[in-house]
């Protein structure tokens, strides 16, 4: 399907694991308003490898969503303060403007939705708004551009594609749209897939299909993916990486079976041991007791400490700061070791 | 709270559900050429539920449950159908009537904010309910803030508040205690944790086995997450554009299912084990829409096993070992004319 031309691979033709593709220094995003300030997201590092598939987990309000926006500097101009560094590879995307970043966005790094009915424009085919952003981009003819437009949904598997290439976003399906903006995503070869939920508002059934078509592309054009979610058993399925965001802060990262195993944040042990599973039927859920943190205020302690059953007066004390108990792995949490101690429950201790 | 008024005996069921059907008429539009067909969103369903037990209802968006849930609390009106509760019919001369009838049932709705009165403090919304059937308001008002202790949420603290003061977790503990107001014997929950963050979803769903065994209640739980349903039932109904393809003991269906959509949507289920990911597509395609479903069994367009007699001939449930688990499906029947007749699934989903 892949072979006719050239989008079989990215960019560079090899895909080398050990390159840095893109680095988080620090990054804290403010939404300032007359009212109040929300601190959404206070201070998170990652790196991103070439070819990782880097799953953000989270609960509404952790901030997954707008570190994904960062990325592409998305957010509102006038209401976002932002700071730190957002380096794709040696550019840092917090200082860009204009030209550079409309380049950057589609070209370097695109993004799919949770809604795809909402991301494609209602009046103009799907053909023809793919075709828009290739010409937009690489300046190739539109006839060019509608070859590109048909193998692409070609790739993302749309049945009879040469006709669909003619359809308006109304007339496909829910999970047909969602392939169909994959394919919009990929058509101007991206080093980067942002992913923000594209599978939460699908059924059960068509979820799978696209997770799988997800990694199958990932796989086959060496594509680096940050796929936001709030389901464990998603980030499972599509992640190589995993960071659990909490309160604006990444709570814990590392090796997305070792995250999941073994544990090193407690709130990453009570989001696991509070997913319902196959074998949880007649046990009492062990549920986190309490609510997500109120953002106003800058954080003063470990944001989750409130809700934390390995609590003590020293997590009061100032935000932890991420520690390294285990190589290739971080943790912001001063009781690490007693949470690993402790052992995974719910999903990871099915064995 | 007051001892409920049960009327047939434990054995009676709570809930008998017969041949409930709802079409909802499309526009007719200049293209449509004379007239258009229905939406056929629940197309002649037969359940029943006993007293105390939960009944699971999973199934992909357009399936028809919800449709069935606002059917059943008379929101919308069936064309046809007879639904029968604890031995009377709802709605009949000689049965119960809907306003009785909903004393008796009610339902928690996904949405935790648009199901409460913005402009009520959460006693008040609690307690409309019982004194619109006659308490007399400071009765009311000790009951609603007896629930509000049964739910969780510190009376001392949340009596006052109105609904936007609330987290998400915390309103739909509010929209329990506000169906549980008027002391109904039987609860729709609609989606009714699918809206909130696991944490959460975890508290709620404790909260919900607590009152059942608590007030002896009857759950119809809908939902379209395969694990809460596992976790919370007795009982499962898998819908497919308005159907019931399969009906048995939860643990019959989730270990054995007999209809090929329920295996495929089993199948489809993330497995949460990074070390057995999915690799396989159990099933390819959208559900279809419930306009013009497809002919015969609505499954065929997408069934590994699909031969000639399913696209022409619609199949009943039936229970092919009398063993209390339903199937709609040829295969389950051994005189169905479908090659693999009585044989059933051979694990090609």
């Amino acid at each position: 399907m892949t072979d006719t031309m050239t989008l079989s691979a990215p960019k560079s033709t090899a895909v080398d694991q050990s390159e840095l593709l893109l680095s988080v220094r620090d990054l804290h995003v403010k939404f300032v308003s007359r009212e109040r300030t929300v601190h959404a997201v206070n201070g998170i590092s990652f790196d991103l490898h070439r070819g990782e598939v880097l799953g953000i987990l989270g609960e509404s309000g952790s901030g997954k969503s707008v570190t994904l926006r960062a990325i592409q500097k998305l957010l509102p101009p006038r209401r976002t303060v932002m700071s730190g560094s957002i380096k794709l590879q040696d550019r840092d995307v917090l200082q860009m403007n204009g030209r550079e970043l409309s380049r950057l966005r589609g070209a370097d790094v695109a993004m799919i939705f949770q809604e795809p009915a909402t991301s494609f424009d209602p009046v103009y085919s799907i053909g023809h708004q793919i075709c828009e952003t290739v010409v937009h981009h690489e300046g190739i003819s539109w006839s060019d551009a509608r070859a590109r437009a048909l193998e692409l949904l070609e790739l993302v598997r749309i049945p009879s594609a040469k006709s669909r290439l003619d359809a308006y976003p109304h007339e496909l399906s829910g999970g047909m749209r969602q392939r169909a903006m994959i394919a919009l995503a990929l058509s101007c070869r991206p080093q980067l897939l942002l992913a923000d939920e594209p599978t939460t508002a699908l059924d059960a059934t068509v979820q799978i299909q696209v997770l799988l078509l997800l990694a199958q592309l990932q796989k086959d054009l060496g594509l680096s993916i940050i796929f936001v979610t709030h389901d464990v058993g998603v980030a499972i399925e599509i992640s190589s990486r995993l960071a659990v965001m909490y309160g604006g802060h990444i709570s814990e990262s590392g090796p997305m079976s070792d995250v999941v195993t073994a544990p090193l944040h407690p709130y990453t042990q009570g989001l696991l041991a509070s997913t319902i599973h196959s074998a949880s039927r007649g046990t009492v859920l062990e549920a986190i007791p309490g609510s997500p943190p109120n953002l106003t205020a800058p954080p003063s302690e470990c944001t989750f400490a409130p809700r934390c059953r390995y609590a003590v007066a020293e997590c009061r004390n100032g935000v932890p700061v991420p520690r390294h108990p285990v190589p290739d792995r971080s943790v912001r949490c001063i009781r690490s070791e007693e949470v690993a101690k402790s052992g995974p429950l719910g999903i990871g201790s099915q064995g | 709270m007051s001892m409920v008024q049960d009327l047939g005996g434990p054995a009676q069921p709570l809930l008998i559900v017969r041949n409930l059907r709802k079409y909802f008429p499309t526009k007719n539009t200049v293209l449509s050429f004379g007239k258009s067909p229905p939406v056929r969103a629940v197309d002649g369903i037969s359940f029943s539920v006993r007293k105390g037990e939960t009944l699971g209802v999973v199934g992909e968006s357009g399936c028809g449950k919800s449709t069935m849930a606002r059917l059943l609390i008379r929101l919308i009106e069936p064309d046809e159908g007879e639904v029968v509760l604890d031995g009377e019919a709802v709605g009949s001369r000689d049965g119960i009537s809907v306003r009785d009838m909903l004393h008796k049932m009610q339902m928690v709705f996904q949405d935790s904010y648009a199901s409460l009165n913005p402009r009520l403090p959460i006693e008040d919304s609690i307690a409309f309910g019982p004194i619109s059937a006659g308490l007399p308001s400071a009765k009311a008002q000790e009951r609603a803030i007896g629930l509000l202790d049964k739910v969780g949420l510190d009376p001392k603290l949340f009596v006052h508040r109105y609904p936007h003061e609330l987290s998400g977790g915390q309103r739909q503990r509010v929209n329990i205690a506000r169906a549980l107001a008027i002391e109904p014997r039987l609860l729709i929950l609609d989606e009714a944790v699918s809206a909130l963050d696991k944490s959460v979803e975890a508290q709620v769903l404790n909260l919900l086995s607590d009152l059942r065994a608590q007030f002896d209640l009857t759950y119809i739980f809908i939902s379209h997450d395969l694990n809460v349903v596992h976790y919370i039932s007795d009982k499962v109904m898998v819908m497919y554009l308005g159907e019931v393809v399969e009906l048995g003991a939860i643990d019959q269906v989730y270990e054995a299912p007999r209809h090929p959509y329920t295996q495929a949507l089993l199948r489809a289920q993330p497995t949460m084990d990074p070390q057995r990911r999915t690799t396989e597509v159990p099933i390819t395609g959208d559900p279809p829409s419930p306009i013009n479903p497809p002919s015969g069994c609505r499954f065929h367009t997408r069934c590994p096993y699909v031969e000639d007699i399913c696209s022409q001939v619609a199949p009943t449930l039936n229970e092919p070992e009398n063993d209390g688990h339903g199937v709609a499906c040829h295969m389950s029947n051994s005189g169905s004319g479908h090659s693999r007749a009585g044989l059933g699934l051979d694990g090609r989903i």
